[in-house]
């Protein structure tokens, strides 16, 4: 076994890569339950790429013959139906773990120097994921698939001047239909899961080079022992490891739940209107895009047209998700930890969680007088969170952070 | 090799002889040591290379943007359509599909046609006149209150898009309709995904998200009965 492995080593760095990324990669030993998201976002992630190969080889990527061909992966192919729920419960179970994991980076203030290339990596793959899920939501070629893809897509249609050749170019025709499909499958499967497991590696590099964030939000580094061990560090193998095994058995009880009692999850999962077939002639009553994407589609909405296009709607809601970015430059707090930050900040970030919250049921909402209010109403608080930043995280008394982890 | 001594002398002449073999190409025949490195030159020459690399990655590129293109089979897919609307009855609508878009054909009646130069509906509108940002949502020989082609007011072809999102807006005739504002709705249409309105002729009311009028497609009629959508009338 020895001679293995030093065979191994002398031509590929294996113990080496072990140790610095698991056996000998010291962690702060005060995580928490918000620190289980980030594994299990992996989880989720091979967990999709699994199904997904495998749904691949039975879906027909052709307007003619994509709805049947979902319906075939239902009914026909063994074990297909539980294929197909894994991998939509998936999309959905995705963005719960990864708003959960970003909360936690706003709750401890992970974002903050020197972390700040970890949340823009991060912020890249949530937009990226935005984009998977969007893609694959149009291939089973519903209802909810056409219409939602003809309002996304539509989005670009309304950039000035352009608008109407980068629509066509999008499309690859005058309407969403079969080019518009075709590629889309290509992306889905082929190009943004590599572009999403590239980003995650890179994300973790960074994490790994930097180290983790914790709940104090202090730098275990900084007190180190004799050996140059942090002394509130933990090898994350094992403890980390079983830690997330935990995490991994609770949260698949849940998912599987979902997966064999509610796979539509009464319309948020699976939309009722997508299980008719694209009918490019008549828009369901009431259409909304899946949950992960409402509070941007409430911002697209709350935003009225200007100058005769609706165009700085779709800059409000681009700006909505971009301004995310720049969020470890707009803090100006001494410290990480909700643990220990002012007043101001809490209240903030309180208002902001449900003014979030507030879009995304607003926008599985139909239009009218009283939601178009709240809409505008909620984007206002959305945006004043990111502006006023500066000025609320440099008012307000901090708490004193201790020199050590306080669990 | 630790009986072995290091001919340090061998070496060094080795390392040397490289040295020469890798600037033998410099024209000037002074030793290396003495030779002075032309930066400026070498700046253009990298310079160069990178434009013309650019432009090369350039013409690479082209041809996969390209590919993104409607492809010839989805154009020719997009040839002009001809509708029989010899059985049409007065509010009735059908739906046929123009370059993959629905395109309504519907029949006003009498009344709902004479409505659509009443001022108090042309006051809920927009831009009624077609004069303002709707100035380019038809074809100038449509550009009329009826939004028709002259001497056949009451047959609208109208492209189904709602010039918001692109929904496909519900046609809705009913004057006064309780759900959509009761005494305020003249009849016309009305999009779910986002609350726009619209009247009898496609345009579209002051105040609700869609931008501009809905967009006449180019039409004629081929005989009185038949409609080709995608072709302007011979002048």
């Amino acid at each position: 076994m020895k001679n293995k492995q030093s065979w191994i080593d002398q031509r590929f760095p294996l113990t080496k890569v072990w140790n610095e990324h698991l056996a000998e990669y010291y962690t702060p030993r005060n995580f928490n339950f918000w620190y289980f998201f980030g594994s299990l976002a992996m989880l989720v992630l091979v967990m999709q790429l699994v199904t997904g190969i495998f749904l691949t080889m039975h879906f027909k990527p052709d307007s003619a013959q994509a709805f049947a061909s979902v319906e075939y992966i239902m009914r026909d192919v063994e074990w297909g139906w539980l294929m197909r729920y894994l991998h939509s419960t998936g999309a959905s179970a995705f963005f719960v773990v990864i708003y959960l994991h970003m909360y936690r980076g706003l709750l401890y203030g992970s974002y903050k120097a020197p972390r700040e290339l970890i949340w823009i990596l991060g912020m890249v793959l949530y937009i990226a994921l935005m984009a998977e899920a969007f893609m694959g939501y149009v291939l089973p070629w519903g209802q909810m698939s056409f219409w939602g893809a003809q309002v996304i897509i539509s989005l670009f249609g309304s950039v000035p001047v352009i608008g109407p050749d980068l629509l066509s170019w999008i499309l690859g025709d005058y309407a969403v239909g079969d080019p518009a499909l075709n590629r889309f499958f290509s992306l889905h499967v082929v190009a943004l899961p590599l572009i999403l497991v590239v980003l995650v590696f890179l994300h973790i590099v960074a994490l790994h080079a930097v180290g983790s964030n914790n709940p104090d939000g202090i730098e275990i580094k900084k007190n180190k022992d004799k050996d140059g061990i942090p002394k509130d560090g933990i090898p994350f193998h094992p403890y980390y490891s079983v830690k997330d095994i935990m995490g991994v058995v609770a949260f698949l009880m849940i998912f599987c739940t979902v997966v064999f009692f509610a796979p539509a999850m009464n319309g948020y999962f699976l939309e009722n209107a997508n299980f008719v077939l694209a009918n490019p002639l008549k828009t369901p009553d009431h259409i909304a895009p899946l949950w992960y994407l409402t509070p941007f589609y409430s911002v697209l909405r709350a935003i009225p047209p200007m100058f005769g296009s609706q165009f700085p709607g779709v800059v409000g809601m681009f700006a909505a998700l971009l301004i995310l970015i720049a969020l470890p430059w707009l803090d100006r707090s001494p410290v990480k930890s909700i643990r220990y930050r002012s007043a101001p900040y809490k209240w903030a970030l309180g208002i902001f969680v449900v003014s979030f919250i507030m879009l995304g049921w607003l926008g599985m909402q139909p239009v009218n007088e009283l939601n178009a209010f709240l809409a505008r109403l909620f984007t206002i608080l959305y945006f004043a969170f990111f502006i006023l930043m500066p000025w609320y995280t440099s008012i307000g008394k901090t708490k004193e952070v201790p020199e050590r982890t306080t669990e | 090799m630790s009986e072995q001594t290091i001919d340090l002398k061998k070496r060094r002449f080795l390392t040397q002889a490289k040295l020469e073999m890798e600037f033998k190409s410099l024209p000037s025949k002074t030793p290396v040591s003495e030779q002075t490195i032309d930066l400026k030159k070498r700046r253009f020459l990298t310079q160069a290379t990178s434009v013309v690399g650019a432009v090369g990655v350039g013409f690479v590129a082209w041809p996969f943007i390209s590919s993104w293109k409607p492809s010839a089979r989805a154009k020719a897919a997009g040839a002009p359509v001809d509708v029989d609307i010899s059985k049409l009855e007065a509010g009735q609508l059908v739906r046929v599909l123009w370059r993959k878009k629905p395109v309504w054909i519907f029949k006003r009646g009498a009344e709902a046609n004479a409505a659509l130069s009443s001022p108090e509906l042309e006051a809920l509108l927009a831009d009624p006149n077609g004069s303002g940002n709707s100035k380019s949502q038809q074809p100038a020989y449509a550009n009329n209150t009826h939004r028709t082609i002259e001497g056949n007011e009451d047959v609208a072809v109208i492209v189904g898009v709602c010039t918001h999102l692109g929904c496909s807006p519900t046609y809705r005739p009913e004057p006064g309709a309780a759900d959509l504002g009761g005494e305020s709705w003249k009849g016309g249409f009305y999009c779910p995904c986002h609350g726009s309105k619209f009247d009898l002729a496609g345009r579209v009311y002051a105040g609700v998200p869609a931008p501009t009028n809905l967009v006449i497609p180019p039409y004629h009629f081929v005989s009185d009965t038949l409609i080709r959508i995608g072709v302007d009338p011979a002048a």
